[in-house]
């Protein structure tokens, strides 16, 4: 693994060297000019690239890694930036190879049912680009409008639909690849499965640290005949939990299943004006798609389990227009979140579903131990929550207090039988909390996969995956259960 | 109904002192899959019992020799199933095998294939450690996804102990339809109709005649069936089993069978003994040609070709080549997973 304090190439040298590659406008090594890249979208962390190259060929992206490689400089891709933790955060000492370049869509195969795209072509325009041939790509994370595929690829990105039409890792067929050789490798193909290994699952979610995705290729889906979304509300988080257990239970899988609470109703509410009802501790969006007969037949369902399961109020959407003013509150919710407080950090833990009144009820209590207001967006269906603590960035000490309560939220999802991360990745944000989540046999198993691919450690160094000693430097500050994290190792 | 865990894991620290291979035994139902190899054996049907099952959570796991019939008759009680619709084969057929072979039947291209629903998993590895990937939520990013790798490794990499999947509900109503054509004209409808959001969960075309079968709420089938015509199909859930099993006339041969999983819309082959599957995208072939043609046959169509069920002792590659680079890639991933080359050597490629 480099050191990130040691720099193999100095800037110049490593300017030139680019230089050589690609054309001019395509390395920035300005100061100005790199500014813009110092974060993605967890902006608590930040850091200047050394040099950021924009290729725009595979050729181009072959040549860089190579010559990267051959002087061991570490490097960073990065698709729109708007990931949230982290994961396309710069290196000092490194080269951050950004895609956004890499924006055409190759070829939209009706009889196929697929897109094959470049890695800096936007999630939503895929589903955009498909929409004359009645088909869509499924995957809908809330930054569709402005996260791409390749990143989507990096994070096995979900989205509010990915209940019923699963995660990226589900919705793609092939990728095209470079090591950080420069090997241009596909992965996957034409058909449903490819022989060997299935790398396509292990490259999905890999956060950038076993290759360059250079090319996508995405699955489409036949547009349902019809969405129709119900909104129910709760006097109680709890009631609203058991009802999406109740859904379930009755052989429903909705295309969609959200739950906010109060605070999230309330910004949401000031913010977009949704109609949502301001007395309720907690609403529920279910949403159900299909052909017509059977939307009908679900609608009607689903209401009554909703109202035998304590629903105050529920509504269905009379229109179209109605069921998209409906999601609106819920896709805004980050940033109504952002519209009354000057800073929010955003959790992203997944539970069991019955864990919920424990995880919101020890959530509610933290919030109080650290005066500090926590919103709840819930992807209800799945067990993915979001907690978003709010803060001031500008208080002294407030980031630490909400960093080390997110931490904790965190590790109660461990705690309870879930993960620390459904859908935004480790990144740099969540790389303690690894240690909590994995032993060390896991990690250095993690490690033993990386250097499949990447034996010198030289793309996305020191994020996903904790070193050994990093975890035991923090097991020494969190004593797990009364038990020493990493006992076989030393401490310094 | 027991943890073997660390009597398996003793077999394994044994074999890594003795520098003995192991060749990783379930139910056995699938021996004719894959590669004939040697190695002390290594039973995991021992290892059997639900660890765990939510029906309002979706998600079921248990130890890998638990029988794949007891899983799925648990599942039905609560109206739930596997939706990947794994073929067993046998009675013996366990869990663990099901997800090492990464099989899936008839609803494979409308749901999903086994390794889309693996949650997560208890890993064996080549260094004689249990390890633990993944979980039991349905989202779940934190590390590489060591358990989706397991599905279709074929034992290659680790033993699977525990595996967690994800369960869906019975669909409320099925329903069958059968067409009589020719099988490019076949070919044509089920592309027509894949390219609608028409509740299919299953085609198969075979000696003239295109079966679909349709699944969802019961208004959404009957209106369906009303809207494609067709003649319906008796006794369906019979003929879906059989395909599932491999017990249609088709598949009692004196031939070689190779599956060929290729580009849906590939062209009907010039292979006369032809089934369809999964809206075009799979292909069952008999015939005794050379392997080398089948396999180039695939590549043609983006795919790959296996040599599934061979009628004899044949010698073939059993699996479509790697490329050089995506061999040596293979390679070092074994070599992660299994320093010792111990497990299943020669199963999947000879060097692996």
């Amino acid at each position: 693994m480099p050191d990130n304090k040691q720099t193999p190439l100095d800037k110049t040298t490593l300017t030139n060297k680019l230089l050589a590659i690609l054309p001019e406008a395509s390395v920035l090594h300005q100061d100005e000019r790199l500014r813009p890249y110092e974060c993605d979208g967890l902006s608590a962390y930040r850091q200047k690239p050394m040099v950021v190259v924009l290729p725009n060929t595979i050729d181009q992206v072959q040549a860089v890694l190579r010559m990267c490689h051959q002087y061991q400089v570490p490097v960073v891709a990065r698709g729109a930036g708007t990931g949230l933790s982290g994961g396309a955060l710069p290196l000092e000492y490194g080269v951050l190879l950004g895609l956004a370049k890499f924006k055409n869509i190759l070829t939209i195969d009706a009889k196929k049912r697929i897109a094959v795209v470049q890695p800096g072509v936007r999630n939503l325009a895929i589903s955009k680009a498909a929409d004359i041939y009645g088909l869509y790509y499924a995957p809908d994370p809330s930054s569709q409008i402005a996260c791409t595929i390749g990143g989507n690829v990096a994070e096995n990105s979900g989205g509010v639909h990915c209940l019923k039409y699963g995660l990226t890792v589900h919705n793609i067929q092939q990728l095209k690849i470079l090591t950080m050789q420069g090997e241009l490798l596909t992965i996957g193909g034409s058909g449903l499965d490819s022989p060997g290994y299935d790398l396509l699952a292990l490259m999905t979610g890999s956060e950038g640290l076993l290759g360059v995705i250079v090319e996508v290729t995405v699955k489409l889906l036949p547009k349902p005949e019809r969405a129709q979304v119900i909104l129910a509300a709760f006097d109680d988080v709890v009631k609203a939990g058991e009802a999406v257990g109740n859904v379930i239970a009755d052989g429903i899988i909705p295309a969609g299943l959200e739950m906010m609470d109060k605070l999230a109703i309330q910004a949401a509410e000031d913010f977009v004006h949704a109609g949502y009802p301001l007395d309720a501790a907690a609403i529920l969006l279910c949403e159900l798609d299909g052909s017509n007969a059977e939307v009908s037949e679900h609608v009607s369902r689903v209401r009554d389990i909703l109202l035998t399961s304590g629903a105050m109020e529920v509504r269905t959407a009379k229109d179209e227009a109605e069921r998209l003013v409906f999601w609106k509150g819920r896709k805004a919710a980050f940033p109504a979140v952002g519209r009354i407080s000057p800073d929010y950090y955003c959790m992203d833990g997944t539970i069991p579903r019955k864990q919920l009144p424990r995880v919101l009820q020890t959530i509610a209590d933290l919030s109080k131990e650290y005066n500090l207001p926590v919103a709840n967006v819930f992807h209800a269906g799945d067990g993915n929550l979001h907690p978003l603590i709010l803060y001031d960035a500008n208080k002294a000490g407030e980031l630490e207090r909400t960093e080390e309560f997110g931490g904790k939220i965190l590790e109660l999802c461990v705690e309870v039988g879930g993960t620390i991360t459904g859908e935004h990745g480790v990144g740099v944000e969540k790389i303690n909390q690894m240690c909590v989540q994995f032993q060390s046999l896991e990690l250095t198993q993690f490690h033993a996969v990386k250097a499949a691919f990447d034996p010198d450690g030289l793309l996305n160094p020191g994020k996903a995956v904790p070193t050994l000693q990093r975890c035991a430097e923090f097991g020494a500050m969190h004593v797990h259960k009364g038990e020493l994290a990493f006992p076989e190792l030393e401490r310094f | 109904m027991s943890d073997q865990s660390e009597k398996l894991q003793q077999q394994v620290l044994q074999a890594i002192a003795n520098s003995q291979a192991l060749k990783i035994v379930g139910g056995d139902s699938k021996y004719f899959y894959g590669h004939t190899i040697e190695g002390e054996l290594l039973f995991t049907t021992q290892h059997q019992g639900i660890l765990n099952y939510e029906p309002t959570e979706l998600v079921i796991s248990a130890r890998c020799g638990t029988p794949l019939s007891q899983i799925i008759s648990t599942l039905s009680q609560h109206n739930q199933m596997l939706a990947f619709e794994p073929p067993a084969f046998s009675n013996n057929a366990t869990l663990g095998g099901t997800i090492a072979t990464n099989l899936s039947g008839p609803r494979r291209a409308y749901a999903g294939a086994a390794r889309d629903f693996v949650l997560g998993c208890r890993l064996l590895n080549g260094k004689g450690e249990i390890l633990r990937f993944g979980g039991e939520v349905m989202k779940n990013v934190a590390g590489y996804d060591v358990s989706r790798l397991m599905a279709g490794a074929m034992g290659t990499l680790g033993v699977l102990l525990d595996i967690s999947l994800k369960v869906v509900p019975i669909p409320e109503m099925e329903s069958s339809l059968v067409f009589e054509l020719d099988q490019q004209r076949a070919l044509d409808k089920i592309h027509e109709l894949s390219s609608k959001a028409w509740p299919i969960s299953a085609s198969c075309y075979h000696s003239g005649k295109l079966y679909v079968r349709l699944s969802g709420a019961e208004q959404a089938v009957i209106h369906t069936s009303q809207q494609l015509g067709g003649e319906t199909l008796n006794q369906a859930d019979a003929f879906w089993l059989q395909l599932k099993e491999q017990t249609l006339d088709f598949f009692q041969s004196e031939e070689n069978l190779w599956r060929l999983s290729i580009a849906s819309d590939a062209a009907a082959l010039s292979y006369e003994k032809c089934l369809i599957e999964w809206g075009g995208a799979l292909r069952w072939i008999k015939t005794n040609d050379v392997a080398e043609n089948l396999f180039a046959t695939a590549a043609e169509w983006g795919g790959h070709a296996t040599l599934f069920k061979p009628s004899a002792n044949e010698a073939s590659q059993r699996f479509q080549k790697l490329s050089a680079p995506m061999l040596k890639l293979h390679q070092q991933l074994k070599q992660a997973f299994d320093p010792h080359l111990l497990f299943n050597i020669g199963k999947l490629y000879p060097e692996l």
